[in-house]
């Protein structure tokens, strides 16, 4: 009870009290500079994920080979990256070029040296934040994907060796289909944290849904307003991922769970279901909502 | 086929297999028994190099496994040879380890196709007539966890076959198995040792160790106690601890 007043306090404040501009909340909501900003946010957290995940699965096969150099590369790897804060290593990929104007391979002084563009004509800002956001997601997903290989069962890739299959292959075909299980609910919890991260890329001026609030809100000084519209954004994008998320690990779940857990939907027809089944005599005090759903299969 | 001479290997402190010396020939049946702790799965996981052995020699088909001998020094062969070496010897584990998330059809070609780049239609055929020759030619595209104890060491047998290989290696098959879904998995052995296939089989059933075993080893703390035909060492065993081992069991 004491809850729900406060609950309806703090709700009262911010909607009559705070004299937020309710006009300007709705304009701007549909906005066309906050919708392309929510095109770039999207597109920053889907090339990010994509490089923290292909690159996180080569640093954990890498961690634990057999080859001392390939796994102290990738933990050092893990280490460096883990370690230093992501806005940091934004702000380091868009600033590269003062300390290298020109991206180079090879030793200079050498016929073997390739003097390539120049460094800000290549690491645009979207570049580094793409950058700084996927490289540092691999060593995250890097963890991720190992704590997945190391619960599949030693058997599953002594029995695909004792066939003659070769390490990768093993790790490809054999090890990798069954960590999935694991790998998959964290994965989705770090694209729903990438999503909010990619408004670090303001340091580099992406013009993502934050920066673009940043730069409205700069012109007119509605800047609590234009907090509220990016954090509706923000949050609504989070929940549809979050229910994507659901669904995915619940299709994973099969076969390793006698009984799916079930779906929203099927939980509110429940609930409604047993309301109407209120039985009126004692004795039909088992309702029929108790049979579990999928238990006509045993 | 297989000959090993004084192979030692020894987990941390603890040694395991303290020199063994034996020899199989072609199309001979061993069957290995003796106390859990022995050594005898881990010198059957030794034979294919799932474990490296740390003195001594150990050759399939004249063949050193793991390792080349340049001089009088053995160096380990890389990961390819070693594949190579692996896929010409097939083995069957004591919890079956097929594949979760494929068919028992998709166990059976999995290697022949990506390891002997077999075309897959050949893997397929010859996936189907293994399956059926161990009496499962009605479960192709069942998936492992459909399947019975029995019925998922078949296709673990039937895999393993697959490779064509010239030496099977058998860790305890029957071991984990309900008692009635033995006879199954031993009629499939018998089977294949009637065709002429080299096999050493460690396990605890002494009536096929008898009837289908061309020569029986018991071991004992790392060594080999006891070798000969099986009938004899069986019924008239010469050592008092195979006499010891053999009256529990029998």
């Amino acid at each position: 009870m004491l809850v729900l007043l406060l609950v309806v306090q703090v709700v009262y404040t911010i909607l009559v009290e705070a004299g937020l501009q309710r006009n300007i909340i709705s304009h701007y909501l549909f906005q066309r500079l906050i919708l392309r900003g929510i095109v770039v946010t999207l597109e920053l957290t889907v090339l990010a994920m994509i490089i923290g995940v292909a690159l996180g699965i080569i640093l954990a096969v890498m961690r634990i080979s057999p080859n001392p150099v390939v796994s102290t590369v990738s933990w050092f790897y893990i280490w460096f990256f883990r370690g230093t804060p992501v806005l940091v290593q934004i702000f380091f990929w868009f600033n590269l070029n003062l300390v290298l104007p020109h991206i180079t391979l090879g030793i200079a002084g050498t016929p073997f040296f390739w003097r390539g563009p120049g460094t800000n004509s290549l690491i645009t800002p979207f570049l580094a934040a793409v950058l700084g956001l996927g490289l540092n997601e691999a060593a995250y997903m890097a963890e991720i994907v190992r704590a997945g290989i190391i619960s599949v069962e030693q058997g599953q890739s002594e029995a695909a060796q004792a066939l003659g299959m070769p390490r990768l292959l093993v790790m490809r075909r054999i090890v990798l289909p069954q960590a999935m299980r694991v790998i998959i609910p964290p994965t989705g919890n770090e694209t729903i944290s990438m999503l909010k991260t990619t408004s670090l890329a303001f340091v580099a001026a992406v013009p993502e849904l934050f920066t673009r609030g940043e730069q409205i809100s700069s012109a007119n000084f509605d800047v609590v307003e234009l907090i509220v519209v990016v954090s509706a954004w923000y949050l609504f994008m989070t929940s549809l991922l979050t229910v994507g998320q659901f669904y995915l690990e619940r299709y994973f779940a099969r076969g390793a769970q006698r009984e799916l857990p079930a779906t929203p939907i099927q939980r509110f027809r429940r609930m409604l279901f047993t309301f109407h089944a209120q039985p009126s005599t004692p004795t039909e005090l088992v309702p029929p909502a108790r049979v579990v759903p999928g238990s006509e299969h045993r | 086929m297989v000959k090993a001479e004084a192979v030692h290997k020894s987990f941390g402190r603890l040694e395991v297999l303290r020199g063994i010396d034996l020899e199989v020939q072609p199309k001979e049946v061993m069957c290995m028994i003796g106390p859990s702790g022995s050594g005898k799965s881990t010198f059957l996981r030794c034979i294919n190099h799932l474990e490296k052995i740390n003195a001594g020699r150990l050759s399939v088909d004249g063949e050193l496994v793991g390792y080349k001998q340049v001089g009088d020094k053995l160096y380990e062969l890389p990961d390819a040879e070693v594949c190579r070496k692996r896929s010409e010897i097939g083995m069957v584990f004591q919890h079956f380890n097929l594949f979760p998330h494929m068919t028992a059809l998709d166990n059976v070609i999995e290697a022949p196709i990506r390891v002997k780049k077999e075309s897959r239609a050949v893997a397929v055929e010859r996936g189907r007539t293994l399956l059926d020759r161990v009496g499962l030619g009605d479960k192709v595209d069942a998936y492992p966890r459909q399947l019975s104890g029995g019925q998922q060491q078949r296709v673990a047998i039937a895999r393993a076959l697959a490779m064509e290989p010239k030496l099977m290696l058998f860790d305890e098959p029957t071991s984990a198995l309900d008692p009635e879904l033995v006879g199954d998995v031993l009629d499939a052995m018998r089977d294949l040792a009637q065709d002429g296939m080299t096999m050493m089989v460690v396990t605890h059933e002494m009536g096929f160790a008898r009837e289908v075993g061309d020569s029986l080893v018991f071991m004992d703390g790392g060594v080999i106690v006891e070798a000969g035909k099986p009938r004899d060492v069986l019924s008239n065993p010469q050592q008092e601890r195979t006499r010891a081992f053999l009256s529990k069991v029998l």
